[in-house]
């Protein structure tokens, strides 16, 4: 059943549902040039989630075009990560997401450019470059928030703390796909630990580790996200846009 | 070699653009020519300000300006660096629900260039001595105005087509010719402006024009949505000219080329085509060619409701600055964590050269 179509659906269910988050700061930034940034990278995943889930539709073979799967899925038919559906919180919980989240797909990117599929090789080709960006975007926010004001170094850590526990379901083994998330934690770690040391935070224990996106158990907040997303979509079945 | 150099438009918005390429041409040759007799503003800086207003040359930011030139730039400059953070917020309202995600990629990245343009527009300001934080300030205090358009609703997914055609087509129409302003950093700054509004008309005309090709509920979405904007985007251009306040030194100092109601009749004459080619119907029952005059008779909009919403009794006033001063209050923490993030990293490396 994990196949190449409901693997590349789940890098497409992440980057689209992380886009969708991300967008909903415009207009709410801290800064103007926050602003654009934050657009920038809504619509570097947006641009993956498009091409990915162009892509699994085809690897499916049943018809469905990216607009099919992105609007006419319900929330147990999503194969997102748990991260990025939770709320965007504050600026810094939306870092720490956006920080967790660039960190897993940076490794996972340059890993499947040199995968044996030549479309999968080549929307990895051109998002890492994309997440590598993203990863320097955030590890950034992560340092000036953690050893920036008493404030910002209190809210980055509890944003850390919250937002740790959801890391875990981004590396559980899948030993037949394309690229196995597994083999990407050791990257991950190092990227996290030595941010996380330079923005004097602490790194959290592991405890509990939420999961279940990869199989449509997701949080409470995915079928409001999906509900916005999809309602004007639904309300004209068969229309063109 | 300006101001009679505007010839009909065509639907795509096409020939808007072609008036801005002339525009930056026209900048670039002002500027080998130089600035001939003008050379130097030492001895007598008023007259040397006036040679440069009439060789059509550009005033930069290191050059003398009489005081009321800059203070009307600034507030000019000003207004429409707010109007570009203001207009994020009806557009922004469907990026979460739009309807496909070609649409919504569109959607976003024109978002994303009206804050640029908001960006660009400040450091423009800047140019004239006067910093955004203070502007910023101005805006969220109430003291200075954004375009009263961005005071109205959007209600449907069509509205977004709308503001693409109309509201972008009227700012274009008014910012075409801020191409040839007298101050180069302006000037500058609207050609570039003007290039990014021209794909975004032309991207509004393509979601209206689906819509109206497409089911009956969708046709009746865009033409409801025409129906509500079509006055407000007539307003857009100011009260009529008897009793526009700014606009006779502004003439005068070549900020502005076009009286409001030139502009207005301008865009109107562009719009009807455009409508037209599109199979939706402008809401003016009075709205026909007048061969005398080559151009459209039409309805003026309310200009009574127009200074209401300018007043700030319009339907999203309130909530459009509640939203943005929230968006400020909440990331004052933000900003103040990455001064002092910046100021311990100064710190650090002084400490280290000593």
């Amino acid at each position: 059943m994990h196949g190449p179509f409901e693997f590349t659906l789940r890098l497409g269910d992440d980057a689209l549902v992380a886009a969708q988050r991300l967008a909903e700061w415009t207009s709410r930034a801290p800064e103007m040039e926050e602003d654009v940034a934050l657009a920038n990278i809504a619509l570097d995943q947006l641009g993956a989630a498009r091409l990915l889930l162009t892509y699994a539709g085809e690897l499916e073979g049943a018809g469905r075009d990216e607009d099919a799967l992105a609007y006419l899925r319900d929330d147990r038919e999503f194969r997102n990560c748990l991260l990025v559906e939770l709320p965007n919180g504050d600026f810094a919980v939306t870092m720490a997401k956006l920080f967790f989240l660039a960190a897993y797909q940076l490794p996972l990117y340059t890993a499947l450019a040199g995968c044996a599929d030549e479309r999968l090789a080549a929307i990895g080709a051109k998002a890492r470059k994309e997440s590598a960006y993203h990863l320097d975007h955030a590890a950034l926010w992560v340092r000036r928030l953690g050893d920036g004001t008493e404030e910002s170094h209190r809210r980055m850590q509890a944003a850390v703390d919250g937002t740790w526990p959801y890391v875990h379901e981004l590396f559980a083994a899948d030993p037949a796909a394309p690229v196995d998330p597994a083999t990407l934690r050791g990257d991950f770690d190092t990227t996290v630990t030595t941010v996380l040391a330079e923005a004097t935070l602490t790194r959290p224990e592991t405890g509990w580790t939420p999961a279940g996106g990869r199989d449509g158990v997701h949080t409470e907040h995915l079928s409001y996200l999906l509900a916005e997303m999809q309602v004007l979509h639904r309300a004209h079945p068969g229309a063109r846009w | 070699m300006y101001g009679n150099d505007f010839a009909a438009a065509d639907p795509s918005g096409g020939d808007l653009l072609g008036q801005v390429e002339a525009a930056e041409a026209a900048l670039r040759a002002a500027a080998a020519r130089g600035r001939g007799g003008a050379v130097t503003s030492g001895a007598d800086p008023e007259a040397y300000f006036a040679d440069v207003i009439d060789a059509d040359q550009k005033i930069e930011p290191r050059d003398w300006m009489p005081e009321a030139y800059r203070r009307t730039l600034i507030r000019q400059i000003a207004q429409h660096a707010h109007s570009e953070i203001i207009g994020m917020q009806p557009e922004g309202n469907w990026i979460s629900r739009a309807p496909s995600l070609k649409r919504k990629a569109i959607l976003l990245a024109k978002v994303q260039d009206e804050a640029g343009h908001g960006l660009y527009l400040y450091a423009a300001a800047e140019t004239l001595g006067v910093s955004r934080d203070e502007l910023v300030d101005l805006l969220i205090s109430g003291r200075q105005k954004y375009s009263s358009i961005f005071n109205y609703p959007t209600l449907t997914w069509a509205d977004v087509g709308v503001i693409g055609w109309l509201v972008d087509g009227a700012a274009i129409v008014n910012q075409v010719p801020l191409c040839r302003c007298s101050y180069g950093p302006y000037a500058r700054a609207m050609i570039r402006v003007c290039k990014e509004e021209s794909f975004h008309q032309r991207q509004g005309y393509e979601i209206l024009h689906t819509l109206a090709h497409g089911t009956p509920a969708q046709r009746a979405m865009a033409q409801d949505a025409v129906d509500r904007w079509w006055y407000p985007s007539l307003a857009m251009f100011g009260p009529p000219d008897g009793d526009s306040t700014h606009s006779a030194q502004s003439m005068a100092w070549k900020i502005k080329r076009f009286s409001n109601d030139e502009l207005r009749q301008r865009f109107v004459d562009m719009c009807v085509q455009q409508a037209q080619t599109l199979g939706l119907t402008l809401p003016d029952p009075d709205l026909r060619w007048n061969p005398e005059r080559q151009a459209y008779d039409f309805t003026h909009p309310d200009y009574d409701e127009l200074m209401r919403v300018i007043s700030g009794d319009g339907p999203c006033n309130r909530q459009r600055m509640e939203h943005r001063r929230r968006a400020h209050a909440e990331g004052a923490w933000v900003r103040e964590a990455a001064a002092a993030y910046a100021a311990k990293r100064v710190g650090r490396r002084e400490k280290v050269a000593a």
